[in-house]
């Protein structure tokens, strides 16, 4: 019987030849990770279980980017707990201030989760790292600290959901627009503690920064994992940020799914989620007019150079509407960088926009752009739950960069080609 | 075990958003966190519920974040037990870990808010009215770990061995 390359990454850390759906296993983990919201909780747990240590100081990683720059008291005593903890077990990759960003763009960059790894994450959009062909999934602060003292820790081997992508890309649409389209039609709960592969020619055609958003967005269908079959785009990814041996797993052609789903990216359009269900999928042509107040470009979905770009593109020689906030927010130090040099910053504030430092900020409501009582955004973002950027009363519409600088200058929901 | 209570109850997708806004995530705290339980659906939900009171739920619940804030702010209010007819994974694992009882059980159509409901945890035996309903067994995994005193007191045990 074949395996799926993620009952094969969960075999190899268990020391197992085979592992099938259902089986719950106890496998070694190659990273632990916590942010600036998960980690004091964890680290309460850590001092109430007397641990001397953590597993590997090289294996455990610390990211302050959701409520920081630190947004008050509160936070900066989180963040000042965590930052005495790093010190005192002397964690080698604790990252705040210059040299932090939004922790599922920041990882992947710095070279520290490769094909092969296994990753745990006290954040939920931890299965980002899946399109590296690693398996990486959310867990709470709880279980995280049982992984950083252990280095291990328990697993229910998931079933796995195949989405073969076939087919050409029209113009204008990215990853964003295809994993809200598998969303709208499985719905939020439709692959609850299952593993989502995606395979096919149109993968293979994207680039890494949006096999990533799509990855990030599994946990927006229920999934405990999104994954990525390695390629020479991967491989390429990981040469040029990291020396750490990978290891390549590969789906066996008679591995067993749950479902398959077809998926023609052709037919694929540019979409948006409409408040409050990230399965509440529309194409932008077939939405109407919709009015908004704010654009959020940004977070660990779509905060990438890729993003940057298509939003620089479309918002060169314009303005952002009138009465319009457009919050710009590279995801990392380095991507910060990058468009700086490569003039977005230019465009960005000759159309009005505001660019904010890397942080998670108003994606969950932080800080940095909140909404108003009956305030409406466009965001590329990854929820629009009730109240998630700000009032109980105010929506988020979820889209990629492509509609969301569009819509900015519009000053209701656009297509690019609008512009 | 028998828990006896008065339902409060919520539709399908109840996110952890609701459960706990992001915004009041600094906090570790548990009686603070309770008191914005809820708080986007039902402002004043801290001060409705009285200890003891059980949530019944549809689909999905615990949707979104991994924030362990969401079992904790609902612990803190005093609810032993969230009934629900499918549960997101780490909010699964959260709840747990965090000492809150979980039964997957399909009733939330036919029970209203406020009727008594009795729950015998061990069979997952669930009454009201002239109803009876077995949730779920608990996956046995998690019996043992629930037996070992939970996840923490599983590695506080190997950390003195």
């Amino acid at each position: 019987m074949g395996m799926t390359i993620t009952e094969k990454i969960l075999a190899s850390h268990a020391g197992k030849d085979f592992v099938e759906p259902g089986e719950i296993i106890d496998a070694q983990i190659d990273l632990a990770l916590a942010n600036d919201i998960t980690a004091p909780l964890s680290l309460e747990e850590f001092e109430k279980v007397g641990a001397k240590g953590v597993f590997d100081p090289d294996k455990v990683v610390l990211v302050m980017d959701h409520f920081t720059p630190n947004k008050d008291i509160l936070s900066a005593e989180n963040c000042k707990k965590i930052r005495e903890f790093a010190a005192a077990h002397r964690i080698t990759h604790f990252y705040e201030g210059g040299n932090c960003g939004i922790e599922h763009a920041l990882l992947p960059e710095q070279g520290l989760v490769v094909a092969g790894d296994l990753v745990i994450g006290a954040d939920s959009h931890t299965c980002t790292y899946g399109a590296l062909g690693a398996f990486a999934t959310g867990m709470g602060s709880t279980d995280l600290t049982y992984g950083m003292v252990k280095g291990r820790i328990w697993f229910k081997v998931p079933e796995s959901i195949k989405f073969h992508c076939y087919g050409k890309w029209p113009k204008w649409v990215t990853g964003k627009d295809l994993i809200l389209h598998i969303i709208g039609m499985i719905g939020v709960d439709g692959a609850l503690y299952a593993a989502m592969e995606f395979d096919g020619e149109a993968v293979s055609a994207l680039s890494m920064d949006s096999r990533f958003t799509i990855a990030n967005m599994a946990i927006e269908a229920g999934g405990k994992n999104g994954i990525f079959k390695v390629d020479g785009k991967t491989v390429t990814y990981m040469n040029a940020h990291s020396k750490k041996p990978y290891k390549v797993f590969e789906s066996d052609p008679d591995a067993r799914y749950r479902q398959v789903f077809e998926v023609d990216a052709s037919k694929i359009e540019l979409n948006v989620a409409c408040p409050s269900l990230p399965s509440n999928v529309k194409s932008v042509r077939e939405l109407g007019d919709v009015a908004i107040d704010q654009v959020v470009i940004g977070s660990c979905t779509n905060g990438r150079i890729d993003d940057l770009q298509t939003a620089a593109k479309i918002l060169e020689g314009n303005k952002v509407s009138g009465g319009i906030r457009c919050i710009i927010i590279p995801a990392t130090p380095r991507i910060y960088r990058q468009a700086m040099r490569e003039g977005y910053f230019d465009i960005f504030l000759d159309a009005g926009c505001v660019i904010s430092p890397p942080t998670c900020g108003p994606c969950l409501g932080g800080h940095m752009g909140i909404l108003a009582k009956g305030e409406r955004a466009v965001a590329t973002t990854n929820r629009n739950f009730i109240g998630r950027m700000g009032h109980p009363q105010s929506e988020v519409y979820l889209a990629g960069p492509a509609v969301a600088a569009a819509s900015a200058i519009k000053g209701r929901i656009a297509h690019p080609e609008e512009i | 075990m028998l828990i006896k209570g008065r339902v409060w109850k919520f539709g399908d997708n109840i996110d952890t958003d609701i459960i706990i806004p992001a915004k009041y995530l600094a906090m570790t705290d548990p009686k603070s966190l309770g008191e914005h339980c809820m708080e986007p659906l039902s402002p004043s939900f801290h001060e409705k519920v009285s200890p003891g009171d059980i949530i019944v739920s549809g689909s999905n619940f615990g949707c979104g974040s991994s924030r362990e804030h969401a079992p904790i702010a609902i612990s803190a209010l005093g609810i032993p037990l969230v009934i629900a007819k499918s549960f997101a994974r780490i909010f699964y694992r959260n709840a747990f870990n965090k000492g809150l009882a979980l039964l997957e059980a399909d009733i939330a159509d036919s029970i209203d808010g406020g009727e008594e409901i009795e729950i015998d945890l061990s069979s997952g035996v669930i009454r009201w009215r002239d109803m009876e309903v077995t949730a779920k067994p608990i996956p046995p995994f998690m019996v043992e770990l629930i037996n070992e005193g939970g996840l923490i007191n599983y590695l506080k045990k190997q950390l003195e061995e």
